[in-house]
């Protein structure tokens, strides 16, 4: 078995168990968690606490006008290569490709060359986050090694995406090889991180928004 | 056929045969651009030919289908004819001289005898060493002995096609014979490996001629292939590439995409793994190639091509086991049973919190009631 047929085999599938697995237990842990009661009397019905919830899910995720001069550039930042990164890995006709391989159905692609550009983009704002997390005296405080390797596992397999569509470096199937093993260790990592936000950040907001609209208070 | 060991020089050949010096110089042109060499190596190439003695060639078939033989009579440039009748004295191949019998084998060996450590040794087939060497045997010798005493005094080996390149289909699982490729019973003799099922036509003839107009190994990749022709993969070299550029892909063989020439990359197109000379060289006389004809490339001068999963899955798409198939199945075996272990997991997690999420609120109580209230 050579490194390109271990990485897109074993180490893939072990790797998709893995996070999986990982996804569902921390999931399924906070799910259950007993909730504490609250015995004062609620102030809107369950109706209105779950639209309330799905209302602050949307207004979260924008900049208010009291905090953009302090919020709107690190906003406008993780938007960007949030979007720079869903494009390159849903929207690239090898990544289509992949997922088509594994759920069946396959969708219409972006033109290489324009995601090779949003792909060089991407990378740049990775390196202008990373700049502004070790710059900034509270963001530098409030990081630590999850931070910074969820960081590095990103990067990683952005740069051998890059490399690989540009051959550079090495011949093609060792960089296809390396790229999907920079995957499979994101993959890995994924659960135990703080990547987890991806499954956590709307549902924590919707709650969040319930529980104060249960309390009369604006969210 | 003039035997090796009448001194003959090529140039001398070349005009009993009524070629002239124009003629000359146009073959050498030809066969230096067919490898990518500047044009100064064309005119070093007809210096070289014109004053060298034909090298003695022998020609070994083992165990192999004789595609790689067919292929190698159909190069244009150089032809088979002119190589053999001009340039290099094809002492002995088994095929071609399989009606001589016993005469043959008495000129092989006296060839072989006469350019001992001079002559190219050229192999198709896959060495099968079961059954004690009788899978496969000529003349009443095992192969591989055969092999070994040919190699031993070849200058080099060329092993034409991934059956004696890499071992090929006979080498794939189950590998019943017991197959090895060439360089696994040759290891002390320079080796050129010219893979391919069967290779290019103008890659195997360019390949001699390289050899026997310069004297020397061409660069080689790791593979042992000669970088002119190997360099570069299928797919750096497709004409479809723009379409894989743009994003285009045609779905299944007789789509309007498949039609229009679209990329067949989803078809499972092994062109971006694949270094070979077909995109560029091509097939019939740069006729037409593989891909050209709607078929996406198989790899098939690639080590293990037969093992490496299915010929139609994407190159980026996930494997599943031998046969190579991803799909929903392989997705839900895994994919379920992980979600089926993570939520156990979960459940186990969350029992153990919520009892310690229940100590903390009895001890939280427990507080509270110690509180001696206010005047109390």
């Amino acid at each position: 078995m050579d490194l390109l047929a271990f990485a897109r085999g074993p180490a893939f599938w072990g790797a998709l168990a893995v996070f999986v697995a990982g996804a569902v237990w921390r999931i399924a842990s906070i799910a259950l968690l007993r909730i504490r009661r609250d015995w004062s009397r609620p102030r809107r019905g369950l109706l209105a606490m779950a639209g309330r919830g799905f209302l602050a899910t949307l207004t979260r995720s924008y900049p208010h006008r009291e905090f953009i001069g302090r919020t709107g550039a690190g906003e406008a930042l993780g938007y960007s290569y949030h979007l720079g990164l869903f494009t390159v890995v849903l929207l690239f006709a090898p990544h289509i490709a992949f997922l088509g391989s594994l759920l069946g159905f396959t969708w219409p692609a972006l033109p290489s060359s324009l995601v090779t550009v949003i792909s060089v983009l991407t990378i740049g704002l990775f390196l202008a986050v990373l700049f502004r997390r070790v710059t900034s005296p509270v963001m530098r405080l409030l990081s630590n090694f999850d931070d910074y390797f969820s960081w590095f596992v990103n990067m990683l397999v952005m740069v051998t995406g890059i490399a690989t569509t540009a051959h550079l470096g090495a011949r093609y199937e060792t960089l296809l090889a390396v790229h999907i093993l920079s995957v499979d260790l994101l993959l890995l990592w994924f659960p135990f991180g703080k990547l987890m936000h991806a499954f956590y950040i709307f549902p924590s907001r919707a709650i969040n928004g319930a529980v104060l609209a249960r309390k009369g208070a604006a969210s | 056929m003039i035997p090796a060991s009448e001194p003959i020089l090529v140039g001398e050949m070349l005009r009993r045969h009524g070629i002239g010096r124009r003629g000359f110089i146009k073959f050498c042109m030809a066969a230096a651009s067919a490898m990518a060499m500047p044009p100064g190596m064309g005119m070093a190439m007809a210096r070289q030919l014109r004053d060298a003695p034909r090298p003695c060639v022998i020609y070994l078939s083992f165990q192999e289908c004789t595609g790689c033989l067919e292929s190698f009579t159909r190069s244009f440039a150089p032809t088979m004819e002119q190589l053999i009748f001009n340039v290099i004295s094809l002492d002995y191949d088994e095929t071609l001289m399989a009606a001589a019998g016993t005469a043959a084998e008495a000129a092989a060996a006296k060839a072989m005898k006469d350019n001992f450590g001079k002559y190219v040794l050229v192999v198709d087939g896959s060495v099968p060493t079961g059954a004690g060497g009788g899978y496969c045997a000529i003349g009443g010798r095992a192969a591989a002995d055969t092999l070994r005493e040919a190699a031993a005094g070849a200058a080099v080996v060329v092993c034409v096609g991934t059956c004696s390149a890499y071992g090929g289909i006979p080498y794939a699982h189950p590998n019943p014979t017991e197959a090895w490729p060439v360089s696994a019973i040759v290891g002390d003799r320079p080796i050129i490996n010219v893979p391919g099922c069967p290779p290019v036509p103008e890659v195997i003839t360019g390949t001699l001629l390289q050899y026997v107009t310069t004297g020397q190994l061409p660069d080689l990749d790791e593979q042992s292939r000669p970088i002119f022709f190997f360099g570069n993969t299928i797919h750096d070299r497709c004409y479809r590439r723009p379409f894989y550029d743009q994003g285009k892909f045609a779905k299944t063989f007789d789509d309007e995409g498949a039609r229009s020439g679209w990329c067949l990359f989803e078809l499972g197109c092994k062109g971006p793994t694949t270094y070979n000379a077909c995109a560029t060289v091509k097939w019939n006389g740069a006729a037409s190639f593989p891909i050209e004809s709607g078929h996406g490339c198989i790899g098939c001068a690639e080590p293990g091509f037969w093992d490496k999963g299915s010929l139609y899955t994407p190159q980026s798409g996930a494997v599943w086991g031998r046969a190579g198939e991803a799909g929903l199945r392989p997705v839900l075996e895994v994919g379920g049973g992980a979600l089926l272990a993570g939520a156990a997991l979960g459940v186990v997690s969350a029992g153990v919190s919520r009892l310690r999420q229940g100590r903390s609120e009895h001890e939280v109580r427990a507080g509270a009631d110690a509180v001696p209230e206010k005047g109390a």
